[in-house]
Order: C-alpha cells, then sequence, then structure tokens
C-alpha cells in the first residue's frame, strides 16, 4: 500500500515553532491559559508544544492537561470500533481560564464537539480555542473550525492522515494513506 | 478486548478472566470521572434500566442508581413491596410488563437463586443480576477484587479469608470465583454450621480457627451474620459468634502484619468486626462503596454498549 509523505520530520519542526510563537503571539505569559490535549493521539502535539515552549521560549508556567472523550461521543452503540478509554488527568481548575484544545488531525469535527461537552465537566472556561497539526478541509460535519492550524489537507475519504510522533512511531512526520474499506469512517 | 464476552452479567462464573480486566479497567475511569466537580458523563443517554429489587437492599439499590444516572441513563425503580408481585403476578409477565415501556436493561435482585439466569433466557433485556438468593452477587464480588487490586496493587498471588455465613452469602461465591478467576488463594472461615458441606469442591480451604486463618491471609473479608436467613439457630447466641468469629483490634494488633479488612455491609458492630477495626486505617471498607459505584458505571457501560 502506497502512502505519501505530507509533512517530514523537518517541516513538522518548523510548523511547530510556528505554532509555538502563534500561542505567544496571542496568549503572552499564558498565565490564564491551559493546553488540553485531546486522547487519544492529541496527547504527543500537546506535550511537544509545551516543551517547545518551555526550552526555547522560556515560558514555564503552562498547565497542561489530558481530556479523554470517550463517555462524551455521540457514536455510542453506532460504531464497531473499540470503546477503550484512555486516561483524563486535568488536575488544575479551568474556571474562567482560556482553553486550548490541541489535536492532531480535525476530520469532522465530531470528537472537538465531544471535548466541548466533556470540557463542562471541570468547570467554565472564559474562552476555548482549538489548535490541530492537520486540518482537513470538505469534510466537516459540524461547524467547527481551527484558531490554529498547522497545514491545511485536502484528502478525500478513503484516505487516512497519519501522524507519526517520534516518542511513539519513531519518527515524526504525516503521511497520506489509502484505506481499502469505501465505508466512510466514523472518526 | 473492549468487548464483554457475555450480554448479561448473571454471575461471576459465567465470566472471563479477561472480562473482569476489561471491568476494572473502565471502572478506573469511572472512579476519575466521579472525582470530578461535574460527576457526570453522557454516554447511556438513551438507555432506559429498570431495577426491580424483590428484596430488600439499600446501597446495591442506591450504588446502581447512582452508577446508572452518573452515565446519563433513565432509571425507573421499584421494590416488590409495593408492587403487583403482592397480587400474584408471575416474575416474566412483571418483567415482560416493565419492557413494554421501551426498556433496555434491568437490574433485578430477587430471593430465588437463578431467577436472573431464568430471566434472561425469557424476555428480551440485558440482565444485570443485583444478588440471587445465596447464589450469586457479581457486581460486590468485583469490587471487593477491585477494592484488593486498588489496596495491595493486584489479586493475583494475594492470600484471601472469607470469615462467617459463608452459607447463606451469595457474597461469598462470587468473591470465590472473582479472586480464583485472578489466580488468589481462597479461604474460608466460619462456624461448620455455616459452612456449606462440599466447598472444597470449589478449590477453597477450610478453616475454623479464625488465628490461624488471620495469620494465614493478607486480605479478610468478613462477611455479615445474615440473621434474617436463618430458619434454625446455627450457632449458641451472638455474642459467642462475636467471641469466636469476630475481629476486634486487640487481636488484629496481635498479628505479625498488617492485613486488610473488608466488609460487604451492612456491619453488626461488635459481631463481625468492632468499631475500632471497621473505622481503622486497615478497613477498606469505605473504599468499597466508593468503588461499587465505580464498577458498577463500568458493568453497565460495557454491557449497554452490546445492546442492539
Amino acid at each position: 500500500m502506497s502512502q505519501k509523505v505530507l509533512l517530514t520530520s523537518k517541516e513538522v519542526n518548523i510548523i511547530l515553532h510556528r505554532l509555538a510563537c502563534q500561542l505567544i503571539e496571542k496568549h503572552l505569559d499564558f498565565s490564564n491559559t491551559v493546553l488540553i490535549g485531546i486522547q487519544p493521539r492529541g496527547t504527543f502535539l500537546a506535550n511537544r508544544l509545551k516543551t517547545l515552549l518551555e526550552q526555547e521560549y522560556q515560558i514555564n508556567t503552562i498547565a497542561l492537561g489530558y481530556l479523554d472523550i470517550t463517555f462524551f461521543r455521540d457514536d455510542f452503540r453506532r460504531t464497531d470500533k473499540p470503546i477503550d478509554a484512555n486516561k483524563t488527568s486535568i488536575d488544575f481548575l479551568i474556571e474562567n481560564k482560556k482553553v486550548i484544545f490541541i489535536d492532531d488531525v480535525l476530520y469532522t469535527g465530531r470528537s472537538i464537539r465531544s471535548a466541548l461537552t466533556a470540557i463542562q465537566s471541570f468547570g467554565r472556561p472564559s474562552e476555548i480555542e482549538l489548535l490541530v497539526l492537520i486540518d482537513r478541509r470538505f469534510s466537516r460535519h459540524l461547524p467547527i473550525q481551527p484558531d490554529y492550524r498547522g497545514r491545511q489537507v485536502d484528502a478525500i475519504n478513503n484516505e487516512k492522515v497519519k501522524v507519526s510522533w517520534t516518542e511513539q512511531d519513531g519518527e515524526d512526520a504525516v503521511f497520506l494513506v489509502p484505506t481499502i474499506t469505501n465505508q466512510q469512517p466514523i472518526p | 478486548m473492549s468487548a464483554l464476552t457475555v450480554d448479561h452479567l448473571l454471575g461471576i462464573k459465567y465470566l472471563q478472566p479477561e472480562d473482569i480486566q476489561l471491568i476494572f479497567e473502565t471502572a478506573d475511569h469511572f472512579k476519575e470521572v466521579i472525582n470530578r466537580p461535574i460527576k457526570k458523563v453522557p454516554s447511556l443517554r438513551d438507555i432506559t434500566i429498570a431495577n426491580i429489587f424483590f428484596e430488600n437492599s439499600t446501597r446495591t439499590k442506591l450504588s446502581f442508581e447512582l452508577a446508572q444516572k452518573r452515565l446519563s441513563a433513565d432509571v425507573i425503580s421499584f421494590s416488590a413491596a409495593q408492587s403487583s408481585v403482592k397480587k400474584g403476578e408471575t416474575l416474566i409477565d412483571t418483567v415482560n410488563n416493565i419492557l413494554a415501556m421501551k426498556v433496555d436493561m434491568v437490574v433485578m435482585r430477587h430471593a430465588n437463586p437463578g431467577a436472573a439466569y431464568f430471566l434472561s433466557k425469557n424476555v428480551k433485556a440485558s440482565i444485570i443480576n443485583a444478588g440471587d438468593g445465596a447464589h450469586e452477587h457479581p457486581t460486590q464480588g468485583l469490587l471487593d477484587s477491585y477494592s484488593i487490586r486498588e489496596r495491595l496493587g493486584e489479586v493475583a498471588g494475594k492470600k484471601v479469608v472469607i470469615v462467617g455465613d459463608i452459607l447463606h452469602s451469595r457474597v461469598a461465591l462470587s468473591n470465590i470465583y472473582a479472586l480464583q478467576m485472578q489466580g488468589a488463594e481462597v479461604k474460608v472461615c466460619g462456624p461448620k454450621t455455616l459452612i456449606p458441606r462440599y466447598i472444597e469442591s470449589l478449590g477453597v480451604t477450610v478453616e475454623s480457627n479464625l488465628r490461624k486463618a488471620l495469620e494465614w491471609c493478607d486480605v479478610a473479608n468478613m462477611l455479615r451474620v445474615q440473621n434474617e436467613r436463618m430458619d434454625v439457630n446455627y450457632f449458641p447466641s451472638t455474642r459467642e459468634y462475636g467471641q469466636q468469629y469476630g475481629v476486634d483490634k486487640a487481636l488484629l494488633d496481635s498479628l505479625n502484619k498488617e492485613i486488610v479488612i473488608m466488609h460487604p455491609g451492612p456491619i453488626n458492630r461488635g459481631v463481625e468486626i468492632t468499631s475500632d477495626v471497621a473505622d481503622s486505617k486497615q478497613s477498606v471498607i469505605l473504599n468499597q462503596v466508593e468503588n461499587g459505584v465505580a464498577i458498577r458505571m463500568a458493568v453497565i457501560y460495557l454491557l449497554a454498549s452490546k445492546i442492539q
């Protein structure tokens, strides 16, 4: 099966730096801002950004949490996909904070819709923004758009965007992978 | 992984070890949920659950109801005392009437062993056994093991003694199945009259001396003396039972190790355990209650995901 490279390790690195700078431009010292990585795959990007902001830009007050959306999905009992949950760890209050959701790929927008519901269990944020590495155009089921995007991609429905991270998969890269089934996946 | 091998929770003996693992891992997540500021998830918005209790229950019923509400399910509860069962309606008729109101899942407690199994063969709904006579109480068995896992890290290889009224106890049987399935060693201890005759056939050993049993074990699960089920006198007096098979602080402190004390509740203080033992740091009784909600959420969530 042939897969196309969308972003190389070098490009991912440049994009991460740009996203970090865009975040600083808007949130300055992050004193009232929290980062929330969406489980499972958004956590890698969230960790990277936090490390980058700390090491390259000396911002050491960043609160980072992980949010699992399994129990908030709208496709419970409507999909054959595994229902395994991941860990949620948010050990700070988000009441009146600016929350930035971080995920690797924005596709239909349903995960983010679930995350918007899930985050309410931790308080009422003053605002919520969305940062994604890959924004798949023309595939949204819901009116959700990112505030910060790494790269916009036009992918047809039977293609999958796969994001690899060094800590999980051995290298940083983004691929476009054709899937065998013609069935439209419910992400 | 990721789905149970069963469609109903009728007893631990119908489960596989992987099922127990899956329930525990799911319960870990729900335990985090019930410690959030807002302790609720919307997963079961479109599921309706009937709690049918033909026998008295306080904590099990509350725990189930709370678990269902934390999952956003719609709940109807009913106790036999106020129902047409008193007018002579059969079990299947009662349940089918409830199901006609479009109920997806039934949680039932009944005085007859096998009632949940019987129901699962005769009605179209997912059944959870909340205790059937002296047979099984699977969610209690699960939450007891879960509490051991939480306190001691794992269940495998641990030595557990179940003390007291084994004969009338559904908690004992579910605990024996659950613990053995996870690789723990089980001993039962109690007056000979309250130990079933063929209990060894389950692979457990019997000890009549409480001190010896406690010296052997890592965990002691102290069962309640079920006076309401005792049609004849199984021991001379409650006081004598307490002296022979009750645990007090002096006995606990005289052991050369720190064991974990469990009790499924409700406690007869001063009979199975004294107050200072129940409230000591070795006791996990209130953890068991908290874990009960998480375990029941996990069981309901996993079974609901299989409803077509």
